[in-house]
């Protein structure tokens, strides 16, 4: 990381203390995790103080935790048997739990200062309680306003204190949050034209689930952390 | 006195002012907007999840196919996260062919906007006008790329070939004469870089062409004057980005901020307005595109004379090449490996951006190791500028939304995704 992140860093260190956690990053890029319920005053006084003076609010986008890091095939060991296609066939049951995760849905926020030229992401998860609530930045970045509305289609996440919550991207009188790891690639209903009805109709899908290509995760050990600096040593 | 009622109008989705699927409820009072309320989604795919349930490289072309009026700067911002992610080296040949065809899809977008812009608010010819040298740039994408749009030309480490020695050229019908077929191939006789080159040559008569067309119209003035004003703040307060920020007066450019790829080399300008209306932005892209002509000429100079490799030599990211596979045993199982199931990205993540012609498109890629992404969120520019729209239009005329609409620059692939 350059030396005017790393003053950055300190300087958010320093002026928040607890409130924050670095997050470690591979390419150089400034993340900071915080409580959801010290958001609004992180948030604040990252866009107003003048050490920070992040005026912008890039993006703001929902990120569902839940199948992070597990993969369709284990390539870690042999196998007689010859690998699956990775296609799960069984019927995808929405998740009715009472609680999440408290590490499975984050909203993530990318922030941009014009004056100090700098870049920041700043993650925030929004706890157990489902559906799961996260007070707004309306109020502190007005353009958050329907990258928040996204967030609520897409995750389901509530935006507490936001002047319009509706759904924005999918259709209208959309059941369910597309973007959840647990709501299928092919989705749940198709629609069609139904002549003797004549109007449109809801039918649930008839297309299968297909992966061309199973998701794997190899240990490679050029990206390992204490291999990779002896390597550049 | 007559009592005026307000009432709701509903504007779109099939109109063709609407630039594509936009459907708006208006809330009017006499001839007053009072309230705009967008209505998106019309065109949304998922392409985010759809990405995420593909390796990384198949959703290359799906980037062509969010704004598609400028191809390439989408795919630009996408290969730069996972480059970013994967710590890929891209060649310096590369960087220059991407930087020239950044500017050249720069040209090709504002082209589009500015024919669609003057079409909406009554300017025919111009329409016509940008059509004419829209086609030329067509043409380059297809010498390089084979299609004329979609065209998936950048790979994580560099671009897929080297820029062709030869240009298609239009063949003989019973169309045309060979003396016109002689006057339409005239420039194609040599390499993709003497094309390219000889657009350069004529494009800024071209720009000054449209610009007698419009710049001192009064027509064109009278529907854009201080219509839609957004002053520096708000224009931040709303997350505007490119032209759009610009326009207010807001000197901001990634490529001079937070220069990637070669564009610290370039000598180019960046026009700033001063009002925040329509005209002012109107003349900011219009300087742009003067702008974009004069990096591409820079492009052209260095590729002319410094040939070389133009994707990285890491063929656990990029392929080999065909004579390497027929001999050489590891070409061939990389070559494999790359095509079954692509290269796995370390974990961690990245947020990639590029000045896209319309404003900042940005790219956040999540990986947890796999082959695939974990999750890729776009950051649209048309998005952000097209929920300021309420604002923008409260206390103008129904006429003066069209004008709106075109000075945002609104592509649905982008805004929907």
């Amino acid at each position: 990381m350059s030396e005017r992140y790393a003053t950055l860093a300190s300087r958010i260190d320093e002026r928040f203390g607890d409130q924050v956690r670095q997050v470690p990053s591979t390419c150089g890029e400034l993340t900071y995790e915080t409580d959801k319920d010290d958001l609004i005053e992180v948030a604040t006084a990252l866009r107003n103080e003048a050490d920070f003076g992040f005026e912008m609010l890039m993006d703001v986008c929902g990120v569902d935790y839940l199948t992070y890091g597990s993969d369709e095939w284990t390539t870690s060991e042999a196998t007689g048997s010859g690998f699956s296609r990775g296609v799960e066939r069984e019927p995808v049951i929405l998740d009715e739990a009472d609680e999440f995760d408290p590490r499975r849905f984050a909203i993530v926020y990318h922030l941009l200062s014009l004056q100090h030229n700098f870049r920041m992401r700043l993650r925030v998860f929004t706890g157990t309680s489902n559906p799961p609530i996260i007070r707004s930045v309306v109020d502190i970045w007005n353009g958050a306003n329907w990258f928040e509305r996204e967030a609520f289609d897409m995750y389901g996440v509530l935006f507490e204190g936001h002047p319009d919550l509706r759904r924005i991207l999918t259709d209208y009188g959309f059941i369910g949050h597309p973007f959840r790891k647990d709501f299928p690639l092919i989705g749940n209903v198709e629609v069609s034209y139904d002549a003797e009805e004549g109007r449109v109709v809801y039918k649930p899908v008839s297309i299968e689930p297909r992966t061309l290509v199973p998701r794997v995760i190899r240990d490679d050990n050029r990206y390992s952390a204490d291999l990779k600096d002896s390597a550049d040593g | 006195m007559a009592e005026i009622q307000s009432y709701t109008m509903n504007f779109g989705p099939q109109h063709p002012a609407a630039h594509g699927v936009l459907r708006l409820v208006l809330e009017i009072e006499g001839e007053v907007i009072q309230k705009a309320d967008p209505h998106v989604g019309l065109l949304h795919r998922g392409t985010e999840k759809l990405a995420e349930s593909k390796p990384f490289n198949q959703s290359i072309g799906y980037m062509d196919r969010l704004d598609y009026v400028s191809m390439m700067s989408n795919e630009h911002a996408y290969v730069m996260a996972i480059e970013k992610l994967l710590g890929v080296q891209v060649p310096e040949r590369a960087q220059y062919i991407r930087v020239m065809f950044d500017e050249i899809t720069r040209i090709l977008n504002h082209l589009m906007w500015l024919g669609a812009h003057g079409l909406d608010i009554g300017a025919m010819t111009m329409f016509l006008y940008c059509f004419r040298e829209r086609e030329d740039l067509m043409d380059c994408y297809e010498a390089v790329s084979g299609t004329r749009m979609h065209a998936t030309y950048y790979r994580p480490g560099g671009v897929y070939r080297d820029l062709p020695e030869s240009m298609p050229k239009y063949h003989e019908s019973r169309f045309r004469s060979k003396k016109e077929l002689d006057r339409m191939n005239a420039n194609r006789e040599g390499s993709l870089l003497d094309f390219i080159e000889s657009f350069t040559d004529r494009f800024p008569a071209c720009v000054d062409e449209y610009e007698t067309l419009l710049t001192d119209n009064r027509i064109w003035k009278q529907r854009t004057v201080n219509i839609g004003v957004v002053t520096p703040d708000r224009a931040m307060q709303l997350g505007f980005s490119g032209p759009m920020l610009r326009g207010s007066g807001v000197e901001w450019d990634l490529r001079k901020k937070q220069p990637y790829e070669v564009y610290d080399r370039m000598d180019f300008d960046i026009p700033v307005g001063v009002n925040g209306d329509c005209y002012d932005r109107y003349l900011v892209r219009v300087e742009e595109m003067r702008q974009s002509n004069r990096i591409i000429r820079q492009c052209v100079e260095w590729l002319r004379n410094n040939p070389g490799p133009v994707i990285a030599d890491d063929h656990k990211v990029t392929p080999p090449t065909r004579v390497e596979m027929k001999d050489d045993m590891e070409s061939l199982i990389h070559h494999f490996k790359l095509f079954t199931e692509g290269y796995c990205v370390p974990e961690g993540e990245a947020y990639a951006a590029v000045e896209h012609p319309k404003g900042e498109f940005g790219i956040y890629i999540v990986s947890d190791g796999a082959n695939k992404p974990y999750r890729v969120k776009i950051r649209a520019p048309g998005f952000a500028h097209l929920s300021a729209m309420s604002e923008m239009v409260e206390g103008h005329m129904l006429a003066d939304v069209v004008a709106v609409i075109g000075t945002q620059d609104i592509v649905f692939g982008e805004v929907d995704r």
